[in-house]
């Protein structure tokens, strides 16, 4: 088990402070945040290749903050994959092994099997620079695994090769952690890609990690509107005052059932948004006149803007709706939506 | 005008700057060939197979050669650790440690043999323990040369070692590799190249090398202080023949060394 606490590095611009976090045994935990938070500054003081100014990197209990990197077991892999040139495919995968001093038939066992798992068997007399980046990045991914590492730490592995190989990279890393049970690290800038693999996320903002939690959890519930912004979440607005379950927001008021004196942002999903010709009446739902700005796709559905007033919403509705409802610019319309469906960050 | 004679000065207006490029680039070729050149032109085939038949001639040509060689040897085993340290490591100081590899370049060659003797003559602590020093030795030589070209090689060393991506060391790192082994399968193999082409260079201005040689050997005598002896003694043909016969053997050398540097990478890549 790996636990991190209160690590602390200034780096150049970077000013890191008190980031804690644990990673269990077995875990897929993914490390999620824009470039230039000191993500990657974070892994390389896992990995023991930066050390922290202040704060200890445990694992098991054992204060490991000191220790070189050759003696940790933890692998990285690079989004350049930075192979060896110099070596063949079989060599680079062979590297560590060597460097444990394993036996030559076990090395090469190990190599084969490996190989044969990442599907780049008949690579393994090639030099790297003759692969495509997809087979550079499996390279890689075999040579972190054949020193049966205790973590396995990924920066960004997957950024740097098209979409479809992205797509069978991902399928291939969740079966090393499930059928090899390797605890791994993985960081990324795309919140789709951690909600695909992680078991658990933990968001990193302006160098601080804000937020640790399971995928559906954090996209349900982010811990502030700027997590929710990162992750994409749209209709996050932001209360200027709460009177009971009524918050202020952009001049309009928003009754929200889980509001709180600390409600600061609120949170509504496209979804849960109805717009309609005529209003309902129900004093137990919000509801705007507003009007029609623009709208664009989202997947299958389309994504509606919506003014009422200062307030700006969207609205998540299927094609049917959007020809029932002859959206067209500067269309008027109600929105109406359930005090019960606000999220209050 | 007419069309080609259009077609010609849009031409002209296209590549002008690269062929002054080109042209500036000419005159310096020619400026290096044309004294070399002259001088082969001029020494007759009888004078060459003279002066290589002279067992004094031959003789000197292999001091001057392997004294060289050992001065290479002598600072590889030194150097390349400065050269990894100074392109690797960020401390107080190595902007100093720069400016002193780079100091043999900048003093006058002669100086340096003078100040060489105070270290390896007879009056220095190795010059009592030896009884005489290194004076007048195959050994003195090689100091003296070594002292005037270890530049060349620790430079080249120093730029292949930070040619090297940091990043291959830091995974090697991580893979279980300790420093030591980091440095010797990671990093000297990827920056061996430009190593060798560095020795390369030492060893050719070592074996140019007169000012700092004469001061701490006259004899054994090396090849460019024959040319010197020769030109004062005998007169200019006398003093060419041997300069020649130095020149293309050293040719022969370099070019042959280069080929097999270029055969060890492609091999190294294809293996």
């Amino acid at each position: 088990m790996l636990e991190l606490k209160l690590i602390s590095k200034r780096l150049g611009a970077m000013d890191m402070t008190g980031v804690s976090m644990r990673l269990e045994r077995g875990e897929y935990f993914a490390l999620l945040g824009p470039t230039g938070v000191g993500k990657t500054v974070l892994i390389e003081i896992i990995a023991g290749l930066i050390r922290p100014d202040a704060g200890g990197v445990f694992w098991d209990g054992v204060d490991i903050t000191s220790d070189p990197p050759e003696n940790r077991g933890f692998a990285v892999v690079y989004q350049d994959y930075a192979l060896f040139p110099h070596l063949s495919v079989e060599k680079n995968i062979a590297y560590g092994a060597k460097s444990a001093r394993a036996d030559t038939a076990e090395i090469s066992a190990r190599t084969a099997r490996l190989a044969d798992m990442l599907g780049i068997t008949e690579l393994l007399p090639r030099k790297p620079d003759t692969l495509s980046g997809g087979q550079q990045q499996r390279t890689a991914i075999a040579r972190a695994l054949a020193t049966e590492p205790k973590l396995l730490l990924l920066d960004e592995p997957l950024s740097a090769l098209d979409t479809n190989t992205r797509t069978r990279l991902r399928g291939e890393l969740k079966r090393i952690n499930a059928e090899l049970g390797t605890t791994i690290l993985h960081i990324t800038h795309e919140p789709e890609e951690a909600m695909a693999l992680a078991d658990r996320i933990g968001v990193m903002l302006d160098y601080r990690l804000r937020q640790i939690a399971e995928p559906e959890e954090l996209f349900r519930r982010p811990s502030d509107a700027e997590v929710a912004k990162f992750l994409g979440i749209r209709n996050v607005l932001t209360v200027s005052s709460v009177q009971d379950d009524i918050c202020e927001v952009s001049g309009q008021r928003i009754r929200a059932s889980a509001a709180t004196e600390s409600t600061r942002h609120i949170w509504i999903m496209p979804e849960e948004l109805l717009l309609s010709d005529q209003p309902f009446t129900s004093s137990a739902l919000n509801q705007f006149k507003c009007t029609v700005i623009d709208w664009d796709h989202s997947d299958a559905l389309l994504a509606v803007q919506l003014a009422c007033g200062d307030l700006r919403l969207v609205a998540l509705i299927t094609y049917t709706s959007f020809q029932q409802l002859k959206i067209e610019p500067d269309r008027e319309l109600y929105v109406t939506f359930k005090s019960s469906a606000i999220h209050c960050l | 005008m007419s069309e080609n004679a259009h077609k010609k000065s849009s031409l002209f207006r296209r590549w002008w700057f690269e062929l002054l490029l080109g042209a500036l680039g000419a005159c310096l070729l020619l400026f290096v060939l044309a004294p070399l050149g002259g001088m082969i032109y001029a020494t007759s085939i009888g004078e060459l197979s003279q002066a290589a038949a002279e067992d004094a001639v031959i003789q000197s040509i292999k001091i001057t050669l392997l004294a060289a060689l050992f001065a290479t040897a002598g600072s590889a085993i030194f150097g390349i650790p400065l050269a990894y340290l100074l392109a690797r490591k960020r401390f107080f100081g190595r902007s100093l440690l720069l400016a002193i590899v780079d100091l043999p370049i900048i003093i006058p060659h002669s100086a340096a043999g003078i100040a060489l003797l105070m270290v390896i003559g007879r009056n220095s602590l190795i010059g009592k323990l030896t009884g005489g020093g290194l004076i007048s030795t195959t050994a003195g030589i090689s100091v003296a040369m070594a002292f005037v070209s270890l530049p060349f090689l620790v430079n080249a060393a120093r730029e292949a070692f930070a040619a090297v991506p940091l990043r291959l060391e830091r995974v090697a790192r991580t893979l279980g590799a300790s420093p030591q082994r980091v440095f010797f399968t990671i990093s000297l193999p990827l920056a061996w190249r430009g190593i060798l082409s560095g020795m390369i260079l030492m060893w050719g201005r070592g074996i140019s090398e007169f000012g700092a040689v004469l001061i701490i050997a006259y004899h054994p005598m090396t090849t460019p202080v024959m040319v010197y002896q020769r030109f004062n003694d005998y007169g200019l043909s006398a003093a060419r023949a041997v300069a020649v016969l130095l020149i293309v053997i050293c040719i022969a050398v370099f070019i042959a060394l280069r080929l097999v540097s270029r055969i060890g990478a492609s091999e190294g890549r294809d293996a």
